[in-house]
C-alpha cells in the first residue's frame, strides 16, 4: 500500500508543480544543490574504476568491477553486462574503453554516449571466478541500487526473465531491503524463479504459489498458467487455487472498474441535471433551454482559455478555476433574462413554458453557431486534469476523479444554499405558497428570477466541467436535455437527494448494461426502462405521496 | 374477510391511510344511513379530504372496510369511474367544471348514460336529455345561463353548476367538499337551502368549516381529529363537547 | 344524406378549408400538366412535390391537434409515428426495386447485400405486397401508440411528464434506427426508390397522383378528426383537457378515451408519413429526431390549437417560412425565426393565428365574446 501513496504523491508533484508549497520548493532546491555538489567527485571515482579495465589483467579487472560497484553509478550497469558478454573493448594506448550493445552499436563507457570503436581493440577477458564476481556485482548494482525505483525495476526484470542465476542476488537484496514495495517485488521475483525451477523442493514451490497469488494482475496469472501447463500433480491443487484466487480478484476489480466508470458517468449526469433540479424540481419550470446553459458554460471556458493563451499563458492551469465564476454569472444572467423576459408570463402553464423555452434553446444554439461557428472548439485540459494513478489495481484518471469530486462539491454547495441561506428559505417559501410568501413581504418576482438564475448558473458551471469530456459545439446541450429530465423525474421532482441517487444509479446502470448490450442499445434499454418506471411511479423514486403534492 | 352485516348506505370501519409515515386516517369508522344528511367538521389535516378520496377510490386505504349500499359493495376494489357508476358523486373543494364547455354541456356530460369511449362516438344523446339538463339547471338556479361558457361564471355559480352536474349524475350518495368556501353570505344561505332540497332524494355528506352553515344544514355532525372520529351527534352536542372545543372550535 | 352529415359536422372555417383543398386539387394539376412550361401560371414539378410535402405535414398537424388541442396530451413524439408510417412505406418501395439495385439482388435491398446478409429479416417479410404494406402503415404506429398509451394513460402520466416520455420514446427510436443491425438501413435509411404500385416514382404523372393522394389524405383525416371532436366523444375529450379528475368522478374511464384518440392520431400520423416518403424519395432515422416532433407542435400552436383547420394552416405557414429561410442568403437565420416563433406563439398568440383572427373579426362585429381559452 505504502508505495502507492508515494507514487501518487510523486506524480501529483510532478504533474502540478505550481501547487507545491514554498517549503517543499525550498527542500527540492536544497536536494538538487547537494546532488550537483557531489557529482564531480563521484564522476572521478567512476572514471578511475573504469581505467582499471584498460590493462586487461585479472587482478585489475577485479578491482575495476569492485570500483564500479562501489561507485554505484547507473552508467556502470551496461559496462558490467558487456564485460560478462565479452563485449567490453579497450585500447590501452588510446585510453579508450568502449562497450558494444547486443545490436552492435558502440558506446563510450565513461559517458554512455555513442562512440566509435577504437582501433585494434582488445576484448576484456574473464575467468570463472571473475565471472561470478561480475554477476554478483551486476545484481547488486541493480537490486541493491540506492534508488528504490531501480531496485523495483530490477526485481520486476528478474520476475519476467525468471533467470535462476539471479537467485543469490535476490536473496541478498531481500535480506537488506527495507522498503515494503520493493520487498514485495523481490519476493515475487524469487517466487517466480522458484516456481519455474523444477529442481526446487515442492514445499517451497507451493509456498511460492501463495506469494504469487497474494496480489492480482495479468502477469501473475500468466505465470501461474504457464507453470500449470507442465506442473507435477502435487503442485496442481495449489496452482489451481492460486489461479482461482487471482481470477476472483480480477473479477472484483472489473466490477469495481464498472462501478467507477458508472460513478463517473453518473456524476456527469448529476452535473448536467443539478441545475434542472432547481428550475424544474423546485420551481416547476420546464426549461428546455437548460442544455444550452451548459453549452454556454462550456463556451465561456473556451473564451477564458483563448484569452489566457493570447495574453497570459502561464495562467493556463488556472483557466478552469477562472471560468467557474464567469460561467456561473454569464449563464445565470442569461437565465435571469429568460425568466424575466419570457417565463414569468407563463407560470402555471407548463406546456407553454416547455415550448417557449424550446424556442429559446434554438435561439441560443443558433446564436452560438453564428458567433463561434458550427464546428467543435478546442478546450484544453490543465495539468491537474491529465494523468492517472493506481488504486487497488484500478487505473483512475485525474480527469474523471476531478469531475466526480466537482459534481459532489456542486451538489453540496447547492444543498447549503437551499438549506442555509435566506435566498434558499425564500425560494422554498415562494414555491410552497406564493400568495402567502408575497403577503409576508417576500418579493416573489425577485426570488423567481434569482432561483432561475441560480439553476442556470449551476448549469453554466456544469458546462465548465463538461467542456473537459465532451465536444464543445453548439449542439453540446442537446445531448444532455433528455438525460437531465430523466434524472430529475426518476429521482423525484423537487427532491435534491433523489436527483443525486438517480444520477449515480443511472450512470452505473448504463455502464453495467454496456458490456451485454453495447453502448447504444444500453442507452435505449435505459430509456425504455425509465419510460416504464415513470409510468409505474410518475412522481419518481423519492416522491412525496398524498394529496399535498397533487395539483 | 367476512363481510359484516351492515345496514347503511356508507359504512367505514377501521380505515387506515398512511402517506410516507404520516397517518392521515387512523382506524376511522363512520356510518351514514340511507337518506341522511351528514356534516363532517374538523381542523385542517383532520383527514376530511383523505376520507373523501378513500370513498371515491382516489386513494386506496392500507386496511379497513369501506362498504356501500348496505354492505353489498366493497369500494376499495373499484376505481373512480366505476364508483361513480355505482352512484357516488363528488364535489371538489375548488369548483371544478369544464370551463370551455357551455353550462348545458357540463350537465350533459354528467347525466347518466353510457360512458364508453366507442359508444360516445356515435351516441346522439344531446337531443333526448335536454329536459333532464334543464331540470337540474333549474334546481341550482342556472337555467338562464345554460348557453354560456362555464368559464365565464362567477365562483359561486361554478359551485352550483358542479352541484347541478352531481344532480344530473343522480347518485345515491353525494359527497360535497366545502361548498361555501369563498361564497358571499347570501350565496351561502342559498347553498344550504339547496343542499336540504337535494337531501330529500339523496343521501348527502358535507365537509365544511363554516359553523353557521353547518347549523343551517340542521343535521347530524361528525367531528374528525387526527384521522379519527372525535365526537358525533347533533350540532348542539358537538358545539358543547369539551374536546371539540379544545381542538377545533376554540374557546 | 352525406351532405347533411357534413353540414352538421362542419363549421364555417371547415367548409372554407375543404373548398380551399378542392381548389388546390383542381388547379395544381391543371397548372402543372396542362399549362405550358413558359406560362406565368405554370407550376413546376418541384413545387408540386413541395406542396405535397406540406400537405403531409398538415395531416400530421391535424393528428397532433386532435390529441393536444382537444385532449391536452402534448405529444413530443408524434414524429415517431410519422416516421414509422414512412418506414413501412419505404420498406414496400425497397422491395419494389427488385433486381434494379446496385447489387442486383432479387430479394435483398442493397444495404443488406452490403452488410453481407444472406436472408431477409422477418420484419421485412410480406412488404412486397402493397396491401400488407399499407396495413402496416396503419398498424405499426397504431400498435406502438396503443402499447405506449396503455401504460402511460393507465398509470395516469399526464402533463409535462407525458411530454417528456414521448420525447424519450422518439429519441430511443432514433438511436435504434441508426443501428445497422436493426435492419432498416441504419444511418442512410431507405432510398433510391423506383416504382410505386407499378408506376415510376419519378414521373410527373405519379408525382401528381401522389399530390392528389395527399390532398385526399388530408381531407379524410380532417373529416375523421372533425367527426370525433363534434361527437359526445369530443366533448369528453375537452372535458378531460379541462378537468381530468372531474371527468373521472363523473364515471368516464379517462384512459380509454385518451387511448382511442391517441391511437387514431398515431395512425393518421403514420399515413401522413407514408404519403410523404415516396414524394421526398427517402426516409432515414433523422425523421425520429425530437426536433421534428417539436416543430410539428409549433405548427399547431402557430395556427391555433383545438381548431384542426388552424393546425393545418400552421403547418403550411411555418413550412412556407422554413422554405424561404432555409434557401439562399437567409439560411443561417432559420433557427432564429423558428425559436422566435415558439416564444411569440406561446407568449403573445396563445390562441394561434386562427384564434387571433377570429377574435378580431368578432370584435369588429361587436359580438364581444372573448376567444376560446387555449388548452393547458
Amino acid at each position: 500500500m505504502n508505495h502507492r501513496h508515494t507514487t501518487l504523491r510523486d506524480r501529483a508533484r510532478a504533474i502540478a508543480p505550481g501547487l507545491a508549497s514554498p517549503a517543499l520548493l525550498a527542500l527540492a532546491i536544497l536536494f538538487l544543490l547537494t546532488c550537483f555538489a557531489s557529482l564531480p567527485a563521484r564522476a572521478q571515482d567512476y572514471n578511475a574504476a573504469l581505467d582499471k579495465f584498460l590493462s586487461d589483467s585479472f587482478p585489475d579487472t577485479e578491482a575495476g568491477i569492485a570500483g564500479v560497484q562501489a561507485v554505484g553509478d547507473p552508467r556502470g550497469v551496461p559496462v558490467i553486462e558487456a564485460l560478462l558478454d565479452r563485449r567490453l573493448l579497450v585500447n590501452q594506448a588510446a585510453k579508450a574503453i568502449v562497450y558494444r550493445d547486443r545490436a552492435g552499436a558502440t558506446f563510450d563507457a565513461r559517458t554512455g554516449e555513442p562512440a566509435a570503436a577504437p582501433d585494434s581493440p582488445t576484448t576484456v577477458r574473464l575467468n570463472n571466478r571473475l565471472r561470478g564476481i561480475a554477476q554478483a556485482a551486476l545484481g547488486a548494482m541493480t537490486l541493491l541500487s540506492p534508488d528504490p525505483t531501480r531496485r523495483r525495476q530490477a526485481a520486476e526484470a528478474v520476475f519476467r526473465s525468471r533467470d535462476a542465476s539471479a537467485l543469490p542476488a535476490i536473496d541478498q537484496a531481500l535480506a537488506r531491503e527495507t522498503l515494503p514495495s520493493v520487498r514485495d517485488a523481490l519476493r515475487l521475483a524469487r517466487a517466480a524463479i522458484v516456481l519455474t525451477d523444477d529442481a526446487t523442493p515442492m514445499a517451497d514451490r507451493i509456498a511460492a504459489v501463495d506469494v504469487v497469488s497474494a496480489s492480482a494482475d495479468r502477469d501473475r496469472i500468466g505465470l501461474l498458467r504457464q507453470v500449470m501447463n507442465r506442473a507435477p500433480a502435487e503442485l496442481k491443487p495449489a496452482l489451481e487455487a492460486g489461479i482461482a484466487k487471482i481470477e476472483n480478484v480480477l473479477k472484483m476489480r472489473e466490477i469495481a472498474q464498472t462501478f467507477w466508470f458508472g460513478l463517473s458517468l453518473g456524476s456527469v449526469l448529476l452535473l448536467a441535471a443539478i441545475g434542472l433540479a432547481i428550475t424544474f424540481g423546485v420551481m416547476g419550470v420546464i426549461n428546455m433551454a437548460h442544455g444550452e446553459m451548459v453549452m454556454i458554460g462550456a463556451y465561456v471556458t473556451f473564451m477564458v482559455q483563448e484569452t489566457i493563451r493570447n495574453s497570459a499563458p502561464e495562467l493556463f492551469d488556472y483557466s478552469l478555476l477562472i471560468s467557474l465564476p464567469l460561467a456561473f454569472f454569464v449563464a445565470g444572467a442569461i437565465g435571469v433574462a429568460i425568466e424575466r423576459g419570457i417565463i414569468r408570463f407563463l407560470y402555471g402553464r407548463p406546456l407553454e413554458t416547455l415550448l417557449a423555452t424550446f424556442g429559446v434553446s434554438l435561439f441560443l444554439q443558433q446564436g452560438v453557431r453564428t458567433i463561434f461557428g458550427p464546428t467543435n472548439r478546442e478546450v484544453g485540459a490543465p495539468g491537474f486534469m491529465s494523468g492517472y494513478f493506481e488504486f487497488f489495481g484500478l487505473q483512475i484518471t485525474y480527469g474523471r476523479l476531478w469531475i466526480v469530486v466537482f459534481a459532489i462539491f456542486v451538489f453540496a454547495m447547492l444543498l447549503l444554499v437551499l438549506k442555509g441561506t435566506s435566498l434558499g428559505l425564500h425560494m422554498r417559501a415562494v414555491t410552497q405558497n406564493r400568495r402567502m410568501a408575497a403577503s409576508m413581504g417576500i418579493r416573489t418576482g425577485f426570488v423567481d428570477a434569482m432561483t432561475f438564475g441560480l439553476g442556470s448558473g449551476i448549469a453554466g458551471i456544469a458546462g465548465v466541467a463538461l467542456s473537459q469530456i465532451d465536444n464543445v459545439s453548439p449542439n453540446l446541450g442537446q445531448g444532455y436535455i433528455i438525460d437531465s429530465f430523466m434524472v430529475v423525474v426518476f429521482g423525484g421532482v423537487g427532491n435534491l437527494w433523489g436527483t443525486l441517487v438517480a444520477a449515480l444509479s443511472l450512470g452505473v446502470a448504463n455502464k453495467l448494461l454496456e458490456p451485454f448490450a453495447g453502448a447504444v442499445l444500453g442507452k435505449i434499454l435505459i430509456l425504455v426502462l425509465l419510460i416504464l418506471f415513470i409510468q409505474k411511479r410518475p412522481r419518481g423514486l423519492f416522491a412525496l405521496k398524498g394529496r399535498a403534492v397533487e395539483q | 374477510m367476512n363481510t359484516p352485516v351492515v345496514r347503511a348506505l356508507l359504512y367505514l370501519d377501521g380505515v387506515n391511510v398512511t402517506f410516507d409515515g404520516f397517518r392521515a386516517l387512523r382506524s376511522l369508522s363512520l356510518t351514514v344511513e340511507t337518506g341522511a344528511m351528514r356534516a363532517i367538521i374538523g381542523p385542517n389535516g383532520a383527514g376530511k379530504t383523505t376520507m373523501m378520496d378513500v370513498i371515491t377510490g382516489k386513494t386506496k386505504p392500507d386496511n379497513g372496510d369501506v362498504l356501500f349500499a348496505d354492505g353489498t359493495v366493497d369500494l376499495t376494489r373499484h376505481d373512480e369511474a366505476s364508483i361513480a357508476e355505482l352512484g357516488i358523486g363528488r364535489k371538489f373543494q375548488k369548483p371544478t367544471v369544464f370551463e370551455s364547455h357551455t353550462v348545458a354541456d357540463n350537465v350533459l356530460l354528467a347525466t347518466a348514460g353510457p360512458r364508453g369511449a366507442f359508444s360516445s362516438l356515435w351516441g346522439a344523446r344531446a337531443r333526448v336529455e335536454r329536459e333532464r339538463i334543464d331540470e337540474a339547471l333549474e334546481t341550482v338556479r342556472l337555467l338562464a345561463h345554460r348557453d354560456r361558457r362555464a368559464g365565464e361564471l362567477s365562483h359561486g355559480q361554478k359551485q352550483w353548476l358542479e352541484i347541478a352536474m352531481l344532480l344530473a349524475q343522480n347518485p345515491k350518495l353525494l359527497l360535497v367538499d366545502e361548498p361555501v368556501a369563498g361564497m358571499t353570505d347570501a350565496e351561502t344561505e342559498t347553498t344550504a337551502e339547496l343542499l336540504r332540497e337535494i337531501n330529500r332524494d339523496h343521501t348527502v355528506v358535507v365537509v365544511e368549516h363554516d359553523m353557521s352553515f353547518v347549523r343551517a344544514l340542521d343535521c347530524r355532525v361528525t367531528c374528525l381529529h387526527e384521522g379519527s372520529v372525535l365526537a358525533e351527534g347533533s350540532i348542539d352536542t358537538i358545539a358543547s363537547n369539551e374536546r371539540v372545543i379544545e381542538v377545533y372550535l376554540g374557546r | 344524406m352525406i351532405a347533411a352529415l357534413l353540414a352538421e359536422k362542419l363549421d364555417g372555417r371547415g367548409k372554407i378549408f375543404l373548398i380551399f383543398l378542392a381548389l388546390l386539387a383542381l388547379l395544381v394539376p391543371i397548372c402543372n400538366l396542362l399549362v405550358p412550361a413558359g406560362s406565368a401560371f405554370h407550376i413546376g414539378t418541384g413545387t408540386v412535390v413541395l406542396l405535397g410535402k406540406w400537405l403531409c405535414y398538415a395531416m400530421l398537424a391535424v393528428a397532433l391537434d386532435l390529441v393536444w388541442g382537444y385532449c391536452g396530451i402534448l405529444s413530443l413524439g408524434h414524429g415517431a409515428f410519422f416516421a414509422l408510417g414512412g418506414y413501412a412505406m419505404g420498406m414496400y418501395l425497397m422491395r419494389q426495386i427488385g433486381t434494379r439495385g446496385v447489387y442486383g439482388h432479387p430479394v435483398l435491398p442493397d444495404f443488406m447485400v452490403f452488410l453481407n446478409w444472406t436472408e431477409l429479416p422477418v420484419a421485412w417479410w410480406g412488404f412486397q405486397n402493397p396491401v400488407y404494406a399499407m396495413f402496416m402503415v396503419l398498424a405499426v404506429p397504431g400498435a406502438l401508440a396503443f402499447v405506449f398509451g396503455w401504460f402511460a394513460f393507465r398509470s395516469r402520466v399526464t402533463g409535462v411528464y407525458l411530454s417528456i416520455i414521448t420525447q424519450a420514446l422518439t429519441y430511443a427510436l432514433l438511436l435504434a434506427f441508426f443501428r445497422n443491425d436493426m435492419g432498416f438501413g441504419g444511418n442512410n435509411g431507405l432510398t433510391d426508390f423506383k416504382d410505386i404500385f407499378g408506376f415510376n416514382v419519378q414521373s410527373a404523372g405519379t408525382r401528381m397522383a401522389l399530390f392528389l393522394a395527399s390532398v385526399a389524405g388530408l381531407v379524410i383525416a380532417f373529416l375523421i378528426a372533425r367527426f370525433m371532436v363534434t361527437s359526445t366523444f369530443g366533448k369528453v375529450l375537452v372535458a378531460i383537457r379541462d378537468a381530468e379528475s372531474r371527468t373521472r368522478f363523473l364515471g368516464y374511464r379517462v384512459e380509454r378515451f385518451k387511448l382511442l384518440v391517441f391511437v387514431v392520431s398515431a395512425m393518421m400520423a403514420g399515413v401522413a408519413g407514408a404519403l410523404y416518403v415516396p414524394q421526398v424519395g427517402i426516409i432515414n432515422p433523422s425523421e425520429f429526431s425530437p426536433i421534428n416532433s417539436i416543430e410539428a407542435v409549433v405548427w399547431v400552436a402557430m395556427g391555433g390549437r383545438g381548431t384542426l383547420v388552424g393546425a393545418a394552416l400552421g403547418a403550411g405557414i411555418v413550412n412556407a417560412l422554413k422554405t424561404t429561410f432555409t434557401t439562399g442568403a437567409l439560411a443561417p437565420y432559420w433557427l432564429f425565426v423558428l425559436g422566435a416563433l415558439f416564444v411569440l406563439v406561446t407568449v403573445a398568440l396563445p390562441a394561434g393565428i386562427l384564434g387571433a383572427a377570429e377574435s378580431l373579426i368578432k370584435r369588429m362585429r361587436g359580438s364581444g365574446s372573448p376567444a376560446r381559452k387555449p388548452a393547458e
